[in-house]
């Protein structure tokens, strides 16, 4: 593996190649906020807030760190007026659905965010695809997933593969950032059990 | 039908079936595309088949039905050949009098030509009518003369010379040089250089290259991509083998909406006939060269016409894009390099190829050569698909061969390039059509939607729809897109609403940022577009929204009042009669009022009020007038002198 030499803001960072940025800036202490990252899982791209700035052969552009590749010579910028923004606006349209996130607040605070600037929605997930993508990719199960599409896309749990998986595993519950797994969760295994009364303790 | 094994065996076989062919021989061409089927082509079709036997004139008359010929406003459309004396709007009915007369008697049947609205003329040739003079079919002019069911038909125009062409005499980097040469840009959207995407395709080191025909046309109300696929389906056929040639490549996909099933049926029967005749498979007309074409059938999701979204999709995953920062053309469909080009791109190439590279420069601009494909839709008298070389100025599109604004409307906004296209105003008709003048004017070539807008039309709620539009179809991947469209949409909805608030603007703008910034993929970053250039040009209409409640175009329904001018009315009944919801009062000789409370705002009024009258009114952004008096109402009549 040969070494890359890069600037993340200002300062020389060393990386082995195939790193991301934000592998690369983690390597040297430098934070850029994530919300759908995950070092076991693909990148995924989804949540954008670790969106930076590259500079190469004298062209700036923003890039989302967590999939594009640390190059020789590029110069990187994790923090300016305008990722900042970016990353508030960010903050700020997802704490429409889960204001109560300890994870969103933190970040909010950093980034002076406000979690009241637009109306609340019904939903708590900020499809992140964590626990997703960690019971396909890890566990390979595929025990949740996604249903519908677009601003009606939500995750579900598959009755039948959660019946037999998630209450031994439950791996994905502490990787999500607003608690809306578990209520889906709960909700889905209360539709799948059959009334308590017909058949007690019919757990698998 | 053996294989043909050589350019030499082409042409013999071409000669004979152009010996076979009598041009004098009448033949009806009736254009039979999805738009024209819809308006009766079929039944009419039936017809005369069945009147050609009732005159038994079923072997001296042929019967041709063609794609799409592009003046959908006026289909189904016949031409008598070779006489070309053309026909519009046909119906079943009409057919026993082309024959008796047009195809026996070589008579005109005047009723059935197209009539000039300025001049009153009728006009007798397709090729004279403005619709069509002012035209360059380079790409989509062959659709009216072919039946795409027939390879025969495409064989007649000269089709598979290219092939033929770049096979025997040119190396595949010849090819390519010539692709490049011509500066050919991508139809589909981006409009990136196809010869430079080939080039990175062709150099990446895998053995295993594909090429890709992007044929999931998306845009409300685009469908130049339907008609090539369905009217000429082997010009992208011939297009994308050499394509495939130049690159080295030897498997190729269609990927086509599965709302087209015309087209569908069409490229597969063309794809079935081109391998019977040796122009698709192994070893194509004797040189060696390997290729095969798949065609996949889409899901409906608008996200699958972006490039790497459509390759997920064509691998069995869900169509969404990939966050990665790699070209397609390098690492694409099953991470092997993939030149994918829409429908028309490739329908480009056979010309570049049989004609050159210079030959196809001299139409179009500086940076964008060849002709465009428009859809021509919206308030617009001449509905249709035109074809312009590059550069044409959109005035002459849209007054020339548009035929300019119906019911005496003013003009307003075109909106080109799609849902996430923008809106250009009326000081910018005089814009030359290229890439980059309409990137630069705010908006976008796209694929080449135009969607013609009139002085009714609401600018703010013009936004709102295509915004709607686009949530919608989010994939949902993206933070950017699903949530910040989802915020926009609910802003620009309260603001049609007469909800607006002051700072609305100021934060539309920001979520429009964070979209352009940080979206995932091409559809997200351009998302806002319908916003910021109607913003950019009709700032005031969204200032009169929120601070005045008023909509300037009088459209937005819970911004008007619709209200009885009473020195004006007539009280003859017609609006009273016809309010749906009961909501005028009034009687004869009793001038009629509107209840605010109970109108609906549907404009039936509007619309009924006789124009000589003109007492219904719409008002925006002010009070309705009080009542007159109940004593005031009465109208009595003047006694006769």
């Amino acid at each position: 593996m040969s070494e890359i030499l890069l600037q993340i803001d200002g300062k020389e960072v060393k990386a082995r190649e195939g790193m991301t940025i934000l592998e690369a800036a983690r390597s040297a202490g430098i934070s850029i906020p994530t919300l759908c990252y995950h070092e076991k899982l693909e990148p995924y791209g989804g949540c954008r807030l670790c969106i930076v700035e590259v500079e190469e052969r004298g062209w700036k552009k923003l890039v989302v760190s967590c999939v594009y590749l640390a190059e020789e010579n590029l110069v990187v910028t994790t923090r300016s007026d305008k990722i900042d923004r970016i990353r508030k606006m960010i903050i700020e349209l997802l704490m429409a659905h889960a204001p109560d996130s300890v994870e969103l607040q933190n970040l909010a605070q950093e980034y002076g965010a406000d979690r009241d600037r637009f109306e609340k929605e019904a939903s708590f997930c900020i499809h992140c695809g964590l626990c997703v993508r960690y019971c396909a990719e890890v566990k390979k199960k595929n025990a949740v997933g996604f249903v519908d599409r677009g601003t009606r896309k939500e995750i579900s749990f598959i009755p039948e593969i959660a019946a037999k998986e998630c209450w031994d595993c439950k791996e994905c519950f502490p990787l999500c950032p607003t608690s809306a797994l578990q209520a889906a969760f709960v909700l889905t295994k209360a539709l799948y059990s059959p009334p308590p009364s017909s058949e007690p303790e019919s757990e698998e | 039908m053996s294989r043909i094994n050589s350019p030499a065996e082409l042409e013999e076989f071409r000669k004979g079936i152009l010996s076979k062919r009598d041009p004098n021989k009448p033949c009806i061409t009736l254009c039979s595309g999805s738009a024209c089927n819809a308006t009766g082509s079929g039944e009419v079709a039936a017809r005369i088949e069945e009147e050609l036997q009732k005159q038994g004139l079923s072997d001296e008359v042929d019967i041709r039905r063609t794609g799409c010929h592009g003046f959908c406003e006026r289909g189904p459309i016949i031409i008598n050949r070779p006489e070309e004396i053309s026909y519009f709007q046909i119906k079943p009915e009409d057919v026993p009098e082309i024959i008796s007369e047009t195809i026996k008697e070589k008579k005109v049947v005047e009723r059935l030509l197209y009539t000039d609205p300025d001049t009153n003329e009728k006009i007798i040739h397709e090729s004279e009518i403005p619709f069509y003079k002012h035209q360059k079919r380079l790409v989509f002019g062959s659709n009216g003369n072919i039946d795409p069911k027939s390879i025969d038909d495409y064989l007649a125009i000269d089709g598979y010379s290219a092939l033929a062409k770049a096979l025997s005499g040119m190396t595949s980097e010849d090819v390519l040089e010539e692709v490049k040469k011509s500066n050919l840009r991508g139809r589909g959207g981006g409009g990136f250089p196809a010869g430079r995407k080939w080039e990175g395709t062709r150099n990446a080191p895998d053995e295993i290259k594909y090429v890709i025909v992007n044929a999931d046309e998306g845009d409300p109300g685009a469908y130049m991509d339907r008609s090539l696929l369905e009217g000429n389906p082997h010009s992208i056929l011939e297009g994308l083998t050499i394509g495939a040639y130049a690159i080295g490549s030897h498997e190729g996909y269609i990927y086509v909406r599965q709302e087209y099933p015309l087209a569908v049926e069409n490229v597969n029967i063309a794809i079935k006939t081109a391998e019977e005749y040796g122009f698709l498979g192994k070893n194509i007309l004797g040189s060696g060269f390997d290729f095969k074409v798949i065609v996949h059938q889409g899901a409906g999701a608008f996200v699958c016409g972006e490039s790497t979204a459509l390759m997920t999709a064509l691998e069995g995953r869900v169509g969404e894009p990939r966050p990665k920062y790699i070209r397609s053309n390098i690492k694409g469909l099953w991470d092997k390099p993939s030149v994918l080009n829409n429908v028309e791109t490739w329908a480009n190439v056979p010309l570049i190829i049989n004609k050159g590279a210079d030959w196809f420069a001299q139409f179009g601009t500086e940076g964008s050569k060849g002709t465009k494909i428009f859809s021509l839709v919206g308030k617009i008298t001449n509905t249709g698909l035109v074809e312009v070389p590059m550069g044409t100025p959109l005035k002459d599109i849209i007054f020339k061969i548009g035929g300019g604004i119906p019911n005496g409307r003013k003009f307003k906004a075109v909106q080109t390039g799609g849902p996430s296209g923008g809106c250009i105003p009326e000081e910018l008709l005089d814009l030359e059509v290229g890439f980059d003048e309409l990137t630069k004017a705010g908006s976008m070539m796209g694929s080449g939607g135009m969607i013609v807008m009139d002085e009714d039309t609401c600018m703010v709620d013009v936004a709102r729809y295509f915004i709607d539009f686009l949530t919608d179809e989010s994939c949902g991947k993206c933070v950017p897109c699903r949530e910040g469209l989802r915020q926009m949409h609910k802003i620009l909805t309260n603001i049609t609403k007469g909800k607006g608030r002051e700072g609305d603007i100021e934060l539309l703008e920001e979520l429009a940022e964070t979209a352009k910034e940080a979206a995932l993929c091409a559809l997200g970053k351009s998302a806002p577009n319908p916003f910021l250039s109607t913003l950019r040009y009709f700032r005031d209409e969204y200032e009169a929204h929120i601070n005045e409640k008023r909509c300037p175009a009088l459209s937005c329904k819970e911004l008007i009042s619709f209200y009885i001018d009473p020195a004006k009315c007539k009280a003859c009944m017609i609006c009273l009669r016809k309010c749906p919801a009961e909501a005028i009062d009034g009687g004869k000789n009793k001038i009629h009022i509107v209840d605010q409370e109970k109108c609906t705002k549907c404009g039936t009024c509007f619309e009924v009020c006789p124009p000589r009258f003109g007492a219904v009114t719409k008002i925006s952004g002010e009070p309705v007038p009080s009542p007159i008096p109940e004593e005031e109402r009465i109208i009595r009549k003047r006694k006769k002198k």
